[in-house]
């Protein structure tokens, strides 16, 4: 088996040749290894996924998760299996940056929950993947330290914030990764690099260790090329963490059971509503086309496709754009010079409320600072009731919309983002047209619901992944998985692209 | 129109801690003042809607009063910029405590 | 000759009479109390005063990246107990909400409060004053907070904040239960509004002391109240501009600020000037206020709701299983034991001072009758708190202990003598009181043909007054009476000894 054959298998066969004994895990990782140094590098032109990468770390767990299938005691369905983590994940053994200057070269003295979770079941940590700083921005090019590339066209985005964890997914860098989707950041990443990402049920995975964005909204959820695979891994991290009390204690849906039924490709019964705001002005038409494409092969499989409208949806961007930022400027309150990171301008003479403006003004990009102004404006006591208030209330009037549509939908979709992935420095200095790439995923976050998108073809204009969504009510995240493996099942029947991208045109281009 | 001025930048800015540069402030007032245009569409929302602060489900969760092991002081000090006597060092503090 | 005044302590310059022929006084306290759980509100590190510096620490209460904040239930019940003590509404759905401000103490930049919904609200409490009247006190709200850190300032002429060249920093407070309680205004107690303020916040420590949810030590800072004074014209119902005084550290500073601020207020007010809001620290030493740095702005807290903490629903069933667990209220505790042991005001007030209140009714629980358990707390152990230099519950003896030796009396096996040096004993350790009357052979000699024998020794010895005694002077009888005692090295019980004397010279 060559290593340019174990990078390109699904996350599930990998374990199925590991716990056989076909391949070992420190072959797989060190073919995973392998792949990260031909095409993650240099930042300047490479694929730029990691921006940690721990190899002895690597091979020290697949050694162990080697001696434990000999003994015949694998810890879980994916022992064995490597796996990248988005760098605002807290790691004992590996720096957490967020990819901002601030916290730059900080080493937690503490595992978040999923970390430990995916150590305790044998799984292998590669490194920690590039993101947009503090998770805030959808193309990884707010990283402070440098932005990664969309593995299907180098000068395109790979989505973001979770552009690293997509990014190495796609690029066969890591068969898994970990992403955190506050407004989209695990799903539209995953449209845009032709993978799947998944936002579980808010409170069904544990937060604690996730660097907080905005709280309401975070949740931490799998990144993989198969829904079999998501599904597998989404098991692994979720469940009840009393670490984390806004983790609900209701058992987690079975989604690998939900995966492995919808691959039998049968919908018969399922009824799925197309919501009608996320189409029209905006929609890049190699999308909606290959939407239609989507809806079509749905109702092929036996599901039953209605049109459903979410009218208060038109309040879901404006509201996240309020409550995102508002929590943000709370949570980003403690990157101050005083108890770790950067400390800029400490010169024995300037006060700590000095040090701490000088620090924090060095030490976050743009995007962040803005976000964090706007936040402290939506909070402040002549604009509460009008801003940071009234987008408490759209977030009410999102959460009816969803309940009336699951009163006659299983599930809703929707194209995952408008546009395919759009060019490195296309949106940059347009925050507002930047902000339009999470117009679709938005109100899950804000209605704490599931929600997942799956490869859905490449766009006719531009050749590039697409992304369906699909949304389940929350706690019936079995749901979606179960519309997805069997929309899976049928797309790659028609589907030509190859599963991984060759990556020659880049290399040689810069 | 949301209206919020270079000045209103400014004063975001010292109540954020950011020493934002002149420039940032003339690039940032007009990016705020566009993007809290957008947000304020939400002001449309008639006032008698509850609001919803958080989705989770529970309530009343709470930990036993049991001591879990701290951190070793060493630890806990590791990412201090400086630490002096077992404590942060940190830049004189101007005021009382609020 | 010009006066001389003291420079730095300037005085305030009107009476509270003076004062009130003038103006209302208006007082707000808030009353900041730390909870005496095992662990701090929002993680497991232990809630310890006085521990080595950042070792009650993690990543939580360190406020490090990722970490999440795990409500102690503990400290939600003894935040809903206090509110039951003090009359009030518990709130059936509350929640937490961030204050947020910069300052290096605190971790996070913003302190996990709650705001709009306290989860106790709307009590009061009946405050006994000096001279036995009550006056009522009415409660705004309770709620739950968490403390800061603590820092030291480094350098400077002074060592206070003003001057220094660093800090340094220790969270071992950071996270710490707080219970913020917070009075309604208190309007018309014209002259006596600083009495009414030291005996509110002495009935509150009495009813939380009660109730053994904090240690209530002002001195230690885990008790500490802010005292807002305002004066409105007479006759008028505005409220002034008030001030809030803050570092009020004993129960007597709390009147001393108030009549302070009153004083100082009716200065500025009276000579045409106006009061500015601000916060001003009170000095223990000179008893006058000075101001606190001014705030430059508002003080824009931008509150909004905790998303890492669920809300609290707290169920009638747990609040009514929590009404019935509460202790009665001190002072009505106090009348109650009054009437029942027949104590006079002052006898009260002894025990009280002496801090014997609960040591007596200890002992009396134990089964020693009131008078005696009391008049051994006031008056030999007392005496050897004194001689040690301990507190009377610091010595080493227990409320059993001593009603033991009570009943040893009681039952006849002890003198008073003899059960004081019992009691001697088990203050030197020597065990309970029984171990020492048998490591001492310290029984009463009980044994009636022993003691005849010793009385007709006696007797014998001295044959005069033998003489005397049969002749009717039975007033002689105690050189004989003494004669036995000391025989028997005290153990005899001397009016059985006398009636043996008389008996054998009849
Ligand atoms: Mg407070
Ligand atoms: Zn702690």
């Amino acid at each position: 088996m060559t290593g340019s054959e174990l990078i390109s298998l699904d996350a599930a066969e990998l374990a199925r040749r590991i716990h056989a004994r076909e391949v070992s895990s420190v072959e797989v990782t060190r073919a995973h290894l392998e792949r990260i140094e031909a095409v993650d590098g240099p930042a300047e032109s490479g694929v730029h996924a990691f921006l940690h990468i721990d190899a002895d770390g690597a091979l020290a767990a697949a050694e162990a998760a080697d001696r434990a299938i000999a003994e015949g005691t694998p810890a879980s369905p994916l022992a064995g299996v490597p796996i990248a983590l988005k760098d605002n994940l807290t790691t004992t053994d590996m720096p957490t940056t967020c990819a901002s200057r601030i916290l730059e070269g900080w080493r937690p003295p503490y595992d978040a929950t999923v970390v430990a979770r995916l150590r305790a079941a044998g799984l292998v940590p590669l490194g920690k993947t590039n993101l947009d700083e503090f998770a805030m921005g959808s193309s990884t090019e707010n990283s402070a330290f440098g932005p990664s590339r969309n593995p299907w066209d180098l000068t395109r985005i790979p989505g973001g914030s979770g552009g690293g964890s997509s990014s190495a997914v796609a690029a066969g860098e890591a068969p898994l990764a970990l992403g955190s989707d506050t407004g989209g950041s695990i799903r539209q990443p995953g449209a845009v690099t032709g993978t799947v990402g998944v936002k579980p049920t808010y409170g069904t995975v544990s937060r604690y260790g996730l660097v907080a964005f905005s709280s309401s909204l975070d949740q931490i959820g799998p990144c993989a090329r198969s829904v079999l695979d998501a599904a597998l891994l989404h098991e692994v991290i979720g469940g009840q963490d009393k670490n984390d009390q806004t983790s609900v204690g209701a058992p987690l849906p079975p989604v690998v059971e939900a995966a492995e039924a919808g691959a039998r490709g049968d919908l018969a019964g399922v009824r799925i509503g197309v919501v009608t705001q996320f189409s029209g002005e905006g929609y890049q038409p190699g999308v909606l086309a290959a939407f239609t494409d989507a809806v079509r092969l749905l109702g092929e499989l036996g599901a039953e496709v209605v049109e459903v409208s979410c009218p208060s949806f038109a309040y879901a961007l404006p509201a996240y754009y309020l409550i995102a930022p508002s929590e943000a400027s709370s949570n980003l309150a403690r990157f101050d010079a005083m108890r770790y990171g950067l400390r800029v301008g400490d010169d024995g003479e300037r006060a700590s409320d000095e040090v701490m403006s000088l620090t924090r003004e060095a030490g976050f990009g743009a995007e962040v600072k803005r976000r964090i102004m706007i936040g402290t404006h939506a909070l402040s006591a002549g604009s509460y009731d009008a801003l940071y208030g009234k987008a408490q209330k759209a977030r009410t009037l999102i959460v009816r919309d969803f309940t009336a549509a699951f009163e006659t939908c299983d599930v809703l979709i929707s194209p995952t983002t408008p546009t395919t992935a759009f060019a490195i420095g296309e949106r940059v200095d347009d925050p507002l047209a930047m902000y339009l790439a999470d117009l679709c995923t938005i109100p899950s976050n804000l209605a704490g619901n599931a929600a997942l998108s799956v490869p859905c073809g490449r766009s006719a204009d531009d050749g590039l992944p697409v992304g369906l969504q699909v949304m389940a009510p929350a706690l019936a995240d079995d749901r979606a998985y179960r519309v997805a493996a069997a929309y899976e099942v049928a797309r790659a029947s028609v589907d030509t692209a190859p599963r991984i991208p060759e990556l020659r045109a880049l290399e040689t281009s810069r | 129109m949301s209206d919020i001025t270079r000045d209103d930048v400014a004063h975001l800015a010292r109540l954020a801690r950011l020493a934002v540069s002149d420039a940032e402030l003339d690039l940032f007032s007009g990016q705020i003042d566009a993007i809290v245009d957008t947000v304020s569409k939400v002001g449309e929302i008639p006032d008698d809607v509850p609001p919803t602060a958080q989705v989770v489900p529970q309530t009343n969760v709470l930990r036993p009063d049991e001591t879990e092991p701290s951190l070793p002081r060493d630890v806990a000090l590791a990412g201090a910029p400086a630490a002096e006597e077992g404590r942060f060092r940190v830049p004189r503090i101007l005021g009382e405590e609020l | 000759m010009t006066a001389v005044t003291n420079p730095g302590v300037e005085s305030a310059p009107y009476t509270v009479e003076e004062v009130c022929e003038h103006f209302d006084p208006v007082l707000g306290l808030e009353v900041h109390v730390e909870l005496n759980t095992a662990t701090k509100m929002f993680c497991g590190c232990a809630n310890r005063f006085g521990a080595e510096p950042n070792t009650n620490v993690c990543p939580v209460c360190l406020g490090l990246p990722g970490s999440l904040p795990r409500l102690n239930g503990t400290a939600v019940e003894s935040a809903i107990k206090i509110g039951l003590a003090l009359n009030c509404h518990v709130r059936e759905r509350s929640g937490f909400a961030r204050k947020n401000y910069f300052y290096p103490d605190m971790p996070k930049n913003f302190q996990i409060s709650q705001y709009e919904d306290p989860i106790v609200f709307d009590g009061y409490l009946d405050v006994p004053l000096d001279d036995g009247s009550t006056w009522r006190v009415e409660i705004e709200r309770a709620h739950m907070e968490e403390d800061t850190g603590k820092s030291l300032h480094i350098g400077g002429a002074t060592g206070r904040i003003h001057g220094a060249d660093h800090s340094l920093l220790d969270y071992n407070r950071s996270g710490v239960p707080l219970i913020e309680i917070v009075t309604k205004p208190i309007l018309g107690a014209g002259v006596r509004a600083p009495e009414v303020a030291r005996a509110y916040v002495t009935a509150l420590r009495d009813v939380l002391r009660g109730l053994g949810v904090s240690d209530v030590r002002m001195d230690q800072g885990s008790m500490r109240c802010d005292a807002n004074v305002s004066l409105m014209p007479k006759g008028s119902s505005t409220f002034g501009t008030r001030t809030e005084t803050k570092n009020v550290n004993s129960l007597r500073s709390v009147e001393r600020a108030v009549r302070y601020e009153m004083g100082r207020h009716a200065g500025v007010l009276l000579s045409g000037g106006s009061i500015r809001q601000e916060t001003r620290h009170f000095d223990e030493q000179s008893g006058t206020t000075s101001p606190g740095r001014p705030k430059e702005t508002f003080a824009d807290y931008r509150f909004f709701p905790e998303p890492d903490l669920p809300p609290l629903e707290p169920s009638r069933d747990w609040v009514e299983t929590l009404r019935a667990g509460l202790p009665e209220r001190p002072w009505e505790r106090r009348a109650r034991i009054q009437t029942e042991w027949g104590l006079s005001d002052e006898e009260l007030r002894d025990l009280v001072n002496a801090d014997a209140l609960d040591l007596v009714a200890d002992t009396v629980d134990a089964g020693a009758p009131p008078e005696a358990a009391r008049s051994w707390w006031v008056s030999y152990l007392a005496q050897q708190a004194n001689t040690a230099g301990v507190t009377l519950p610091e010595l080493a003896i227990t409320p059993a202990q001593v009603a033991r030796v009570v009943a040893l009396v009681a039952e006849g096996t002890l003198t008073n003598k003899l059960a004081r040096q019992v009691v001697d004993g088990v203050l030197a350790g020597e065990g309970e009181p029984d171990d020492v009357v048998a490591g001492r052979g310290l029984a009463v000699v009980s044994d009636e043909s022993a003691l005849t024998t010793a009385v007709d020794e006696a007797l014998a010895a001295q044959p005069d007054i033998a003489e005397k005694i049969r002749a009717g002077k039975t007033k002689a009888a105690g050189a004989i009476v003494g004669a036995v005692m000391k025989a028997t090295r005290g153990q005899a019980d001397a009016a059985r000894v006398q009636e043996l004397v008389l008996e054998r010279c009849r």
